[in-house]
């Protein structure tokens, strides 16, 4: 019997002497019967509205290189150029940690897709994108956690893991997560003391209420992690330390992952892609970021080891940015982008949705990708297939939208 | 009644203070008579008392203890302020509850210390929305760039002293925000200014809200906080911060043609925007089942075309003849001498005016609101908006669609919902809240009546919703901050405590502001947060605050009731851990 168990039990004998209704602890004691949900869902956002072009390049399209003077990334075989994906299209030089991934057959884009609300404003775009209600502001939980309470309850207060300091919005609502920093060097926090974490359980055992649910919780939660990512494991785990503070999030959140079978979903998001100056191209400040993110994305991939095959990473953006480049070497806010899909489940080694190529004409209001693809309906088609909700699941998810019709959901799995 | 007699505990040292008033033992008394019956709880005068008599008595009654006890004391002032400071109770208890409530109602009744009014003299707060947004918005920033080098370097320096300008402003702002709750005599103004503004919430995260966000509290919500309803309403309506942050600054006569008036125009003013409309019915007056369809939501929005932002000061120049809008544009050529970037260190100074880089006697509309009312994009047509005709009469219909919706019995309704779920318990007894609405009805909105109703009544009084709040974040901080006598040194690492906690000061994302129930804000990580939180400022210990090194006693003060396992707790550390567990102990998290 481990502490959880043993405080859980202990509490449970407690709360039965002392109170009337003890159904919430009689709910926890039954958890341990129910077999946790193998496939998993981890959501990357990228903060700042990504420049979608830069990531999968139109390199075959000679209209790319005529709007875009000083951003573009050259075709492949140039130096910075881009990596080839299938002939007409390339792979931002500094995605190569996650090329392999393509050539095996587990990464996929699902092209000029986002949301259908027309708004260029990150804040109401991150809204709608994160709520899952476009146009809707009053929504006031996200759609990870709405899909949360769809999925099985396996009573583990590291269901949903957040990596942050704070509950994002897509994760608000009634299904806890559990949030912790992704750094190299675990922090110890006054709670982490034995002695003072002793004094408050002292005071929160055995209530039977639910604040020592969410205190006996709070605690297991942290505990499981620090325990999973103290530093010398980490470190025995090899691989370099990267300065930029987002560069450990792929091993700590695959190690996490693979060895906490609980584990349902898993957040993380990433700043600094509103690239309005100084883009750059091959090199320069996207491409850095592009470097961050791809090492964080090979690593989780690496770390989940076989937990990988049961996986899917969407990584998502809140809109694109325009096509042509601006008058100061970047780009401006636009609107479809692409949605990134990672996993051994995902059909992968080949791009999916549509393509209307980047004339005038087939762009959207003469100057952005259009969105052919809901964001809604990619997210639907993983829940759908990889976490087996039924119809009217996903309508709790997305109460807003329906995938019938012009919104059919795109066979972006496997089978 | 059934008197106990048991072992004594031997933590009554830790309250080693000697009272000086002897009727608190009596009052104590009284107190346990309310029974705390769900928990077995502890009066902390009793402990005293029982500390001092080596006797531990517990009296198990359960009828409730007259408002003038301690306890209900302790309760009252939970409520009517952001937390029980040590000597509260005292204070009350020599004044009587009656007196109290009446000053903490007419707020201007109580003088306010001069660090209190100092604080609030900052330009966040006591400049106009128009003379905010030529100082510190954007164009003006970016006006002044102008001249300025053109290398990486300076660019760099330019988006510092951008970001450094705005993040002064929201500190000012926010400053004068917390140390106002913390320490203001008018508690019951802060209470409701938070109340009203979650009420009427805007964010500072989005777009120019982040400059307007502090005046607009100051200049929209504190003073009508417990004045009348329809004040407030429509002092929120003609708010820069409120008709940015809904969008009704765009919404426009369906039938509008901008091509006339500015031919490369940016598209903005596209149309019907009905964002706040909605919001207006739905959250702000009628509330969602308060009987209106979509038609009247439409409806409302086509009488609301037109009221927006002023051209040249948040409204984009699109509406102002070529003209005029060339020598505006003139005006923004920006006043390089002004500034010196990499000679700027924002952290050691206050916010930079960079000085009027346009005049604001050029700008149209309000300058006291920052509003502006478009005639030419507003609808002239008749409308009904539930069930009344308006003729179309271009601004004063807006003024007689807000008497309507302030007037409603579903907004009676509402708002008495919203405050006795504020003030008494996360699912309010109906009965209550239509005393409280018939308050609302015959005083035409008085929101002091309408609390002086709710303060009375029998409901508020009813022992089962003592200590049966959870505080939000916010309340929790501030209410450990009064609890240890705590004073605000630098606003930024509380903003940032705040921010982690969920509940960032300004920057509720949605319309219908951030909840104040137990369903949204207990969960495992935000508990821990607190765990932490409380350890820190126990010990003196967090980063930018100042807490007294209190007895014992005057800490325990600020909780209304503890329970036998929390005392044992306390009991069993070590005296420089006691402070902290007091703070992070669950009878503290709730109000």
């Amino acid at each position: 019997m481990n502490r959880r168990e043993f405080l859980k039990t202990a509490g449970l004998a407690t709360a039965s002497l002392l109170m009337p209704n003890v159904s919430v602890w009689a709910k926890s004691a039954g958890a341990a019967a129910s077999a946790a949900p193998a496939n998993k869902l981890v959501v990357v956002f990228l903060r700042g509205a990504i420049d979608g072009l830069s990531v999968v390049v139109p390199y075959s399209d000679t209209s790319y290189y005529k709007v875009r003077n000083n951003i573009a990334i050259p075709p492949p075989g140039n130096e910075l150029g881009a990596l080839d994906l299938d002939g007409h299209f390339g792979l931002h030089p500094a995605l190569a940690p996650i090329m392999p991934l393509w050539k095996n057959g587990s990464l996929s884009f699902i092209l000029n897709t986002g949301s259908p609300d027309p708004t260029r404003s990150h804040f109401d775009a991150q809204d709608y994108m994160e709520s899952g209600c476009p146009g809707r502001k009053s929504t006031s939980t996200g759609w990870l956690n709405r899909l949360l309470a769809q999925l099985p309850d396996n009573h583990s207060p590291v269901r949903a893991l957040n990596i942050g300091t704070t509950t994002p919005r897509i994760l608000q609502g009634p299904i806890a997560s559990a949030t912790f920093k992704a750094e190299l060097r675990r922090r110890r926090s006054p709670i982490d003391n034995e002695v003072i974490a002793a004094s408050y359980e002292r005071m929160y055992e055995g209530r039977g209420d639910s604040l020592e649910r969410a205190f006996q919780d709070g605690m297991e939660a942290r505990m499981t992690i620090n325990e999973k990512l103290s530093s010398e494991q980490m470190q025995a785990n090899g691989g370099a330390i990267q300065a930029n503070k987002f560069g450990a999030f792929g091993k700590q959140l695959g190690k996490l992952m693979s060895e906490e079978p609980k584990v349902q979903v898993a957040f993380v998001d990433l700043g600094g892609f509103d690239t309005h100056v100084n883009q750059g191209n091959g090199k320069g400040q996207l491409a850095n970021h592009l470097q961050v993110l791809g090492n964080g994305l090979s690593d989780l991939a690496g770390a989940l080891g076989e937990t990988y095959s049961k996986t899917v990473i969407l990584v998502m953006s809140e809109f694109g940015r325009t096509v042509k480049e601006n008058g100061n070497n970047g780009t401006d806010h636009g609107h479809g982008n692409f949605i990134w899909a990672l996993g051994g489940a995902v059909q992968g080694g080949k791009l999916q949705g549509h393509w209307d190529g980047i004339s005038d004409r087939s762009l959207y209001e003469g100057r952005d990708l259009p969105v052919r693809t809901d964001f809604r309906s990619v997210i639907s088609s993983v829940a759908a297939e990889h976490l087996q909700l039924s119809s009217s699941q996903l309508q709790a998810v997305f109460p807003d939208f329906s995938p019938a019709g012009g919104n059919a959901i795109p066979n972006i799995l496997k089978g | 009644m059934k008197v106990r007699q048991q072992n004594a505990p031997h933590w009554a040292h830790l309250y080693k203070r000697q009272r000086k008033n002897p009727s608190r033992i009596a009052y104590a008394a009284l107190a346990i008579l309310v029974g705390l019956a769900a928990q077995e709880s502890l009066f902390l005068d009793q402990a005293v008392a029982k500390g001092k008599t080596a006797k531990q008595t517990r009296i198990e009654r359960t009828e409730p203890a007259s408002k003038n006890s301690r306890e209900g004391i302790a309760h009252l002032l939970n409520r009517v302020t952001f937390g029980i400071r040590p000597g509260d109770v005292e204070k009350v208890q020599s004044v009587g509850i009656e007196r109290y409530l009446k000053e903490q109602l007419s707020p201007e009744s109580i003088a306010l210390p001069s660090s209190i009014q100092q604080v609030a003299q900052v330009p966040a707060l006591t400049e106009n929305p128009v003379n905010l947004f030529l100082n510190y918005g954007k164009p003006a920033l970016k006006a002044l760039a102008q001249g300025q080098g053109n290398t990486e370097a300076d660019k760099k320096a330019l988006g510092k002293v951008v970001r450094d300008t705005y993040g002064k402003i929201y500190q000012e702002a926010a400053q004068a925000h917390l140390t106002r709750a913390v320490d203001s005599p008018r508690q019951l103004q802060e209470v409701m200014t938070d109340f009203w503004f979650n009420h009427f919430n805007v964010s500072s995260d989005k777009g120019l809200d982040h400059i307007w966000v502090g005046q607009y509290e100051e200049s929209a919500i504190r003073p009508y906080a417990l004045a009348r309803f329809r004040d407030l309403l429509g002092a929120t309506a003609h708010h820069a911060a409120m008709l940015f942050y809904l969008d009704n600054w765009q919404n426009t006569a369906a039938d509008f043609r901008q091509a006339a008036v500015n031919p490369k125009g940016k598209g903005r003013f596209k149309g019907i925007n009905e964002n706040y409309a909605r919001e207006l019915m739905e959250l702000h007056t009628l509330g969602v089942d308060g009987g209106y369809t979509q038609k009247d939501v439409q409806e409302l929005a086509r009488v609301l075309t037109g009221l927006g932002l002023p051209p040249g000061a948040g409204g984009g120049f699109a509406m102002r003849n070529p003209q005029e809008r060339r020598q505006m544009l003139a005006q923004f050529q920006g006043r390089p001498d002004q500034m010196n970037p990499s000679g700027l260190r924002p952290r050691q100074r206050g916010i930079r005016n960079f000085g009027e880089v346009v005049s604001a006697s050029s700008i149209p509309g309000d300058a006291k609101t920052g509003s502006y009312f478009d005639a030419r994009r507003h609808d002239p047509g008749t409308k009904v908006v539930i069930g009344n005709t308006i003729q179309g009469k271009g601004e004063a219909e807006i003024e007689q669609v807000l008497d309507i919706l302030a007037r409603h019995p579903s907004t009676a309704h509402h708002i008495s919902y919203q405050l006795a779920q504020y003030f008494v318990a996360d699912k309010p007894p109906e009965s209550l809240v239509q005393k409280m609405a018939a308050t609302f009805t015959r005083t035409d909105g008085q929101i002091s009546q309408v609390l002086g109703t709710l303060f009375e009544s029998e409901e508020f009084w009813n022992p089962q919703y003592r200590n049966a709040k959870f505080k939000s974040p916010y309340r929790y901080v501030v209410s450990s901050l009064r609890a240890t006598d705590a004073t605000i040194v630098d606003v930024v690492p509380v903003l940032a405590y705040l921010k982690q906690a969920g509940q960032p000061l300004y920057k509720c994302l949605t319309p219908d502001g951030y909840k104040n129930t137990q369903e949204a804000w207990l969960n495992p990580d935000s508990l821990i947060n607190r765990l932490n939180f409380a350890t820190a400022l126990g010990a003196n210990r967090l980063p930018g605050v100042r807490a007294q090194n209190n007895d014992q006693n005057d800490i325990t003060d600020s909780l209304a009731a503890v329970s036998e396992k929390t005392v044992s707790a306390i009991e069993q550390a070590q005296p420089q851990l006691r402070q902290s567990l007091v703070l992070g102990s669950p009878e503290f998290m709730m109000y």
